[in-house]
């Protein structure tokens, strides 16, 4: 170990402003071999290592530092797969400043050590130099378990599964496995090719994928134990159902939902329209209204597929916004405006329906709501307009409804939320288990995988106590978690 | 992985219907309700309506206009090809029980979704009047399958080159001003003639029921591209729909939203149509 530690981490090698914001591609280019040994180096190896406890699959972090530091990166990839089955996602995707480098002892003086960018490295390593790799499975156990939806909860749920020898088939709606992996979450911060490779390394591990299949149209939930004969079902539906603001003039043309705006992009690859025929129309001016990650992945979308400005409008101030800080910045960076405690209240349109402008009031903060964000109050007589061309609506997403509308017996929160046992994932539909942003709301991809790990576990212990009685209600009622522990706490 | 095509026919000009062998998509398949079709891994998603889905073969009837890129291209397509992606089936099927006397009125294309309709209206003990219109003669499609189905036909020109001169809902008029008691109308077809069997009907407060085509991308609630206004309230056509009492309908707004697109998908149409000639 050095003995004077860097005050910061390495810095992420980027792609120049001016060339990103004309491209699609990845902004954050990941560490060389060098940069990582150097960022690893930083780690002081804690006796009491309190990152493990802010990761939500408890990744023992200290040891794959370590690995790196020894430069045996085959060995930092089998330390961080025992807990995480998709590295190369969660490094680039997870809020880490709130997880394991909140936690992380070197950030009470200096910048954290970059635990993502480190477990991202690692993972494009193995990548690169060992192609898939596909773990040591269980002998087929002869049970069948049926997920639906192939998001991060589905994804890790099944990957678990086929590693304790079930036969799993992933249930997907949409053309492409992924989920909001694939349909939401732009290339230039998760290129697909990424999402690609989880998903051959679950076929590989004997996953079965049925793409454009729906549960709750195609077949119902309960069609998949009464006619397909699965053991358990897991519910990763995610939420999929836009929020709008019920505003005059919201279904002017040119107003898209985030969902629709991203998916367009995303999943139908609009930006290489036309030699994909899905069209988008971005205009010269684009108001994204919401400012969360979506609201940012929307708003530097739009200035990638060719808008010349591009604004966050945002009810509260810069500190309440629910965006990743690096998220931020990376939008600010590349030139997108901020109006802040600025709500819209209508939108006004051409004599073709098209909007045109965009009337929002000031607003001024109150008292802290229900949410511990300060309240956002309108100030009277503050209204103006902004020339608008498109509208991006990215305030939140609701749990998708088409299983629990169309499901008996699934019981659900008034926010849409499936009910389940935080430690279990086990629904109050015996056999149903459900994880990710089913059970949440809007969460994230770290968040929800933890959802499809515990899960797992969870369905193995029922599947194989099926007939002893009460069994559902113990998992029910379960208050620690049938994961196995792989690093103690002393 | 893809969806196979084992039958295709000719109905008319640019209309063409094809049998899918998608067995999941059937199962469930009940009339009113329809499919998102991707023709090819650069296609896009659009909605087709079911025409005729056999459960016990899994095949799945198709009958389309070729109006764009995407619907050309999939007239392309021949027996043994297969379109890459077809979901289904989504919507809600349309509320059919015995009303009585029903009219079922279908504008060009439209006429292609009266048949699972109308079959259905039938079983239930409906008294069936069916009023299709076409532009001019040459496009007349169904006639022989649908005056079978029905208790009284009638198709409509505009150009008179065929039955009556004018339009279904001219017909429609015909018999609700002779005093005929009709007890819910059904129409499909372009929205104009929609808007306009809503008018006709209005008065003698006959609840109308019309089926939306909107832009759709995932089909499934997830996107809001198919929002409708109806009863002054946004519906996904989609999930809600695609029937809906069409006297609540905003015809105007969704006329204007299928128009969002139109010098994209002329671009998209002209770069097609160059490639074939080559």
């Amino acid at each position: 170990m050095p003995q004077k530690i860097s005050p910061k981490k390495v810095p992420m090698p980027k792609q120049p402003v001016e060339q990103r914001i004309k491209n699609f591609n990845e902004v954050a280019l990941g560490y060389t071999e060098e940069q990582a040994i150097a960022e690893a180096q930083r780690c002081l190896q804690c006796k009491v290592p309190f990152c493990i406890r802010g990761c939500p699959v408890e990744i023992n972090i200290p040891a794959f530092i370590k690995k790196i530091v020894e430069r045996k990166f085959d060995e930092a990839i089998k330390i961080i797969k025992k807990t995480n089955s998709l590295p190369a996602i969660c490094g680039r995707v997870c809020p880490q400043e709130q997880q394991c480098e909140a936690a992380c002892v070197l950030g009470k003086r200096f910048e954290p050590v970059a635990i993502g960018r480190l477990e991202r490295f690692v993972a494009d390593w193995e990548a690169e130099n060992l192609g898939i790799q596909v773990p040591e499975k269980q002998p087929p156990n002869g049970y069948k378990v049926a997920i639906v939806g192939s998001g991060p909860a589905g994804l890790t749920c099944a990957g678990e599964l086929a590693k304790m020898g079930y036969d799993v088939t992933i249930y997907e709606a949409l053309h492409k496995p992924g989920g909001v992996l694939v349909y939401g979450i732009p290339e230039f911060r998760l290129p697909k090719k990424i999402v690609e490779r989880e998903v051959e390394y679950l076929k590989k591990l004997g996953v079965k994928i049925v793409c454009d299949f729906i549960i709750g149209k195609t077949a119902t939930l309960d069609e998949l134990f009464t006619e397909f004969g699965y053991d358990a079902v897991f519910i990763g539906t995610g939420a999929g159902l836009p929020k709008f603001l019920k505003l005059p003039g919201e279904n002017l043309l040119g107003i898209y939902s985030a969902n629709e705006f991203l998916t367009r992009i995303n999943l139908m690859k609009a930006y290489k329209f036309p030699e994909y025929d899905t069209p988008i129309k971005v205009g010269d001016v684009v108001a994204v209204i919401g400012a969360g990650n979506t609201a940012m992945d929307a708003a530097r979308s739009a200035l990638r597929a060719g808008a010349k400005k591009v604004m966050i409008v945002y009810r509260r101030s810069r500190q309440e916004m629910p965006a990743r800080e690096e998220e931020i910045e990376n939008a600010e960076e590349e030139g997108i405006e901020f109006k802040l405690l600025t709500n819209p209240v209508k939108f006004i349109g051409d004599e073709n329906g098209w909007v045109k402008e965009m009337e929002c009031i000031k607003m001024k903060l109150g008292e802290p709501d229900e949410s511990g964000r300060r309240r956002p109050i309108p100030i009277p007589g503050s209204e103006f307009r902004i020339k608008v061309d498109t509208v991006v609506i990215a305030i939140g997403q609701s749990p998708n409804p088409t299983v629990p509308k169309t499901t008996k017996g699934l019981e659900t929160t008034k926010w849409g939320t499936i009910v389940v046992n935080e430690h279990t994932c086990a629904t109050s539909k015996e056999g149903v288990f459900a994880g990710g942003d089913i059970i949440r709301g809007e969460a994230t991809v770290i968040l929800a995988m933890g959802d499809g790990r515990k899960a797992a576990y969870a369905i193995d212990y029922y599947v194989k106590n099926k007939n002893k009685p009460g069994i559902w209600e113990e998992l029910r009622k379960a208050t620690k978690s049938f994961v196995p522990k792989t690093y103690e706490f002393k | 992985m893809g969806f196979k095509i084992l039958e295709k026919e000719v109905l008319g000009p640019n209309v063409k219907k094809i049998i899918v062998e998608a067995p999941h998509v059937t199962r469930k398949a009940l009339p009113g309700q329809f499919v998102i079709i991707r023709v090819n891994e650069t296609g896009e998603r659009i909605p087709l309506t079911i025409a005729y889905a056999d459960k016990e073969k899994g095949h799945l009837m198709i009958i389309f206009q070729e109006v764009g890129k995407t619907t050309k291209l999939l007239g392309t397509l021949e027996v043994g090809d297969e379109i890459a992606d077809v979901v289904g089936p989504l919507g809600r099927p349309s509320e059919i029980e015995k009303f009585g006397t029903v009219a079922c009125l279908g504008g060009g294309i439209g006429t292609a979704i009266l048949m699972p309709l109308i079959r259905a209206l039938k079983e239930k003990g409906n008294y069936v009047i069916t009023i299709l219109g076409f532009r001019t003669k040459d496009l007349i499609i169904l006639e022989k399958e649908l005056k079978e189905m029905s208790d009284e036909f009638y198709i409509t020109t505009d150009d008179g080159s065929y039955g009556m001169k004018g339009f279904v809902t001219d017909k429609l008029k015909e018999l609700l001003e002779s005093g005929r008691k009709i007890d819910r109308v059904f129409s499909i077809g372009p929205v104009p003639m929609m808007k306009v069997t809503c008018d006709v009907t209005r008065p003698y407060g006959i609840k109308t029921i019309v089926s939306l085509n909107p832009i759709m991308v995932d089909g499934t609630g997830m996107c809001g591209a198919c929002r409708v206004e109806v009863g002054g309230e946004t519906k996904f056509v989609c999930v809600d729909g695609p029937d809906f009492d069409g006297h609540q309908v905003n015809f105007d707004l969704l006329m204007k939203r299928l128009k969002a697109y139109v010098d994209k998908e002329k671009i998209s149409l002209e770069l097609f149509e160059k490639e074939r000639r080559k």
